[in-house]
């Protein structure tokens, strides 16, 4: 089903396009745009306004499929997009539907997530009336997306189409809606192909400015203790392969944002692991350490920094992202380079190789006295999931997820403690496995995703990782699962409790434990029974392995639920202002640690 | 701090309320705005300014650059440029002071646009510290009601505008297929 070309069948016929008499309608004219653009799925839910859609969705061969809320249609669409690099595409009526999408592109937004968002909307005369299901959809996305787009005339439709397919998928990924008056989607009128696409103001850079790219590769030479920082801007950039080869001929450790899980091998000897406020010892060391940061597509986040003053204190940063006001944002870079990752990181390396023979031994004993250093924090407070033998350990659920995966599978999650955990524990091989929510942190995320990403990845294994707070959000999607019998694994990590919010309130609130305690929980075998899908309760340490197993080899939808221990936490914790460098390494008796340096 | 930004904008639905929008988004206060057509009707000029932390001066332009419909914006604050102003201003006076508004508006290059046994409605333009000066001196007259223009600004260096070249169609849907195949090392 992962295909970028049109289906057979789905585009108009030749002499249907030169038929002068053939008028076609605005709908059938988006999804003739559509499958230009190579959509062959999309996620929505139908109402009033969009019926003349669905008229023509009805024998159509683009697939559309049918969520139960708006909400898990975006999230469904990031999902897609998360997990194949193209546009995923998501559908709502006007009104309340187009609301509930808001969720879901605030998401994509915050994460750079190319989605294409169509709404309908009332007739274009009924505009500002107060109209029955009218909401300002083109004022309230404003915000929440790259880019919006409010058609009153089937003569733009197509250009429109495909200005929006071509923003939302480069320079920096994001979302763009498109909102569809009633009247447009029920005109009729010629289909003419949009020959290009004219947006003068649009900039996108991508080259890299040749001087700093060679300034960049000296002062990669050059440093010490160099520290690459990966983020979702490796992804996004398809840079996977030129990142391991600046690393390949530097030698450099890296450390990968929870964006960037992925983007860099995790098996990889250079790999740390995640820093910031829950990264591991090794890799917050590294940053508060290191002389030079090579910073690629990532943006200085606070969950990372922590106190931006003491992140990175005596490095000298070189910054390299698609987009021009990350630059500087938050952390001043000595070297600054506007433009795609994956060119540029190509661009660097084949610099770096030139200066090889010069400059490749410069600084060999400093480099591998900074390697015994990471190594000696990694001994000194490794990232070691937590065991037990009468209770089942989150840490130890994802270290099993992780054991049969093996770096391959698709994982999805919510957001919360699991998510960390998973973060921690879970390797993820190559790029576009881990898909999370990250800049929103929305709960209710990993299950509509992993379904969007499953419909892109029909024969891969695909995991959900949710928290029992975020299932409750998204069990309606069990049907979703259930009538396209997805073979789907919805592994809930259940500790009875919104374990991030409890684990603040015990930590910065006195343990004034409040409104997060989850009592009730539907019995899942019955849940997912009733839905069609099998349910199984995990309890016991013994069983969790066979569970995973079994449900791994399952070719049908599964859902597992795993008792975990109720009052675990996640460690390491950088406090909310602290730096980085200080961080809280377990429950008992909280060790601040300072620099060392 | 007074930020002064200079924006060539489409002339397209919505596009007053992106630039607006995400100056409140992102925390910045408008101190003045002004929208006009420029030669070419499918264009806007917009002179806005904020009051913004000198730190956060060159984000505000960035972000604005950001905007699909913008296709130039340009920080004025420091560049060489003309800052202008325009101030109606009504002053409620007596007999006996009339002579002495009509003065004090003469030095200020203000010009009667209404005359009246009330007092007069003077029009007066200038950089805006020298309409802070015309307005307290004119206060001291009489009651006055002062509507302002917001400031509009010409750069007097010649910025190069920078526009995307259209992109075919086929182009751009090879562009997204090729960033998928990126990842497929």
């Amino acid at each position: 089903m992962c295909r970028t070309a049109p289906r057979p069948g789905c585009l108009l016929r030749k002499e249907e396009l030169f038929e002068m008499s053939n008028l076609i309608s605005g709908a059938r004219m988006l999804l003739e745009c559509l499958a230009r653009e190579g959509v062959d799925c999309f996620f929505g839910y139908p109402g009033g306004v969009t019926l003349p859609l669905y008229d023509c969705v009805f024998d159509h061969p683009i697939r559309h499929v049918l969520v139960r809320h708006e909400e898990n249609a975006a999230f469904a669409a990031s999902g897609y997009a998360r997990s194949t690099g193209r546009v995923g595409v998501c559908c709502a009526t006007s009104g309340p539907g187009a609301t509930n999408l808001v969720t879901g592109l605030v998401d994509a937004m915050m994460d750079s997530i190319p989605v294409v968002a169509i709404t309908g909307q009332v007739h274009s005369k009924l505009i500002g009336s107060d109209a029955f299901q009218e909401a300002d959809t083109f004022g309230i996305s404003r915000s929440c997306t790259k880019h919006n787009f409010l058609v009153k005339n089937i003569a733009d439709l197509p250009q429109v189409v495909h200005e929006a397919f071509y923003i939302a998928s480069t320079g920096r990924p994001g979302p763009v809606l498109i909102d569809l008056p009633k009247d447009v989607l029920q005109a009729q009128s010629h289909y003419a192909p949009v020959g290009a696409i004219h947006l003068p103001g649009y900039k996108v850079y991508t080259e890299g400015h040749t001087g700093q790219i060679r300034r960049a590769a000296q002062m990669i030479w050059d440093a010490q203790r160099p520290l690459v920082y990966a983020g979702g801007g490796i992804i996004a950039a398809g840079a996977s392969a030129e990142l391991r080869q600046l690393v390949e001929i530097t030698g450099a450790p890296v450390v990968c944002t929870l964006m960037g899980l992925g983007g860099f091998p995790g098996s990889h000897p250079n790999f740390i692991s995640m820093p910031g406020m829950h990264g591991s010892y090794a890799a917050n060391m590294a940053l508060t350490n290191c002389d030079l940061l090579i910073a690629v597509g990532v943006r200085f986040d606070d969950r990372v920094t922590g106190r931006l003053s003491a992140f990175a204190p005596h490095a000298r940063v070189i910054h390299i992202d698609i987009d021009p006001a990350e630059i500087g944002k938050n952390r001043v870079p000595d070297l600054p380079i506007v433009g795609d990752a994956r060119r540029v990181l190509a661009r660097i390396n084949s610099v770096l190789n030139d200066l090889a023979p010069r400059s490749a031994g410069l600084h060999a004993g400093a480099r591998s006295a900074w390697w015994d250093e990471i190594r000696g924090w990694k001994k000194q407070h490794p990232l070691e999931p937590a065991r037990s033998e009468t209770e089942i350990k989150p840490q130890h659920l994802m270290a099993e997820i992780d054991r049969l995966t093996n770096g391959r599978a698709i994982v999805a999650t919510d957001v919360g403690q699991h998510q960390m955990w998973a973060a921690q524990f879970i390797r993820f091989d190559s790029p576009r496995l881990f898909l999370t929510s990250g800049g929103l942190g929305s709960m209710g995320f990993g299950m509509p995703a992993a379904i969007g990403a499953q419909f892109a990845h029909p024969d891969s294994l695909v995991v959900a990782i949710v928290g029992d707070g975020g299932f409750q959000m998204s069990i309606p999607e069990l049907a979703t699962i259930a009538n396209n019998r997805l073979p789907l694994k919805v592994i809930i990590c259940n500790n009875g409790y919104l374990g991030m919010v409890r684990q603040w309130q015990e930590l910065f609130y006195n343990n004034r434990v409040c409104a997060v305690e989850l009592s009730t929980f539907p019995n899942i075998e019955k849940l997912a029974g009733a839905y069609g899908i099998a349910g199984r309760d995990v309890n016991r340490v013994s069983e969790l392995r066979p569970a995973l197993e079994a449900a791994f080899a399952s070719p049908e939808p599964q859902v597992l639920n795993v008792q975990v221990s109720s009052f675990e936490n996640v460690f390491p914790m950088v406090p909310a202002g602290a730096a980085i460098s200080e961080m809280v390494l377990g429950p008992p008796q909280p060790v601040a640690v300072p620099a060392a340096k | 701090m007074i930020q002064v930004i200079s924006l060539l904008v489409e002339n397209k639905p919505g596009a007053l309320m992106r630039i607006t929008g995400l100056l409140s988004a992102r925390g910045y206060n408008i101190e003045s705005l002004t929208v006009a057509r420029t030669l070419d009707p499918t264009l806007s000029r917009m002179t806005i300014v904020v009051d913004v932390d000198p730190a956060l001066r060159s984000q505000v332009v960035k972000q604005m650059n950001k905007l699909i419909n913008v296709l130039q914006a340009s920080d004025l604050t420091e560049s060489p440029a003309v800052l202008r102003e325009m101030v109606l201003l009504r002053v409620r006076s007596s007999i006996e002071t009339r002579t002495a508004i009509l003065k004090e508006a003469e030095i200020f290059h203000a010009r009667v646009v209404d005359s009246s046994v009330e007092g007069f409605a003077l029009e007066a333009t200038g950089d805006p510290e020298k309409l802070n000066e015309f307005i307290d001196v004119m206060r001291a007259y009489g009651d006055i009601e002062v509507t302002r223009s917001g400031l509009v600004a010409a750069s007097l260096e010649q910025k190069k505008l920078r526009l995307s070249p259209p992109v075919p169609t086929s182009k751009a849907e090879a562009a997204a297929v090729g960033a998928n195949l990126g990842d497929k090392q």
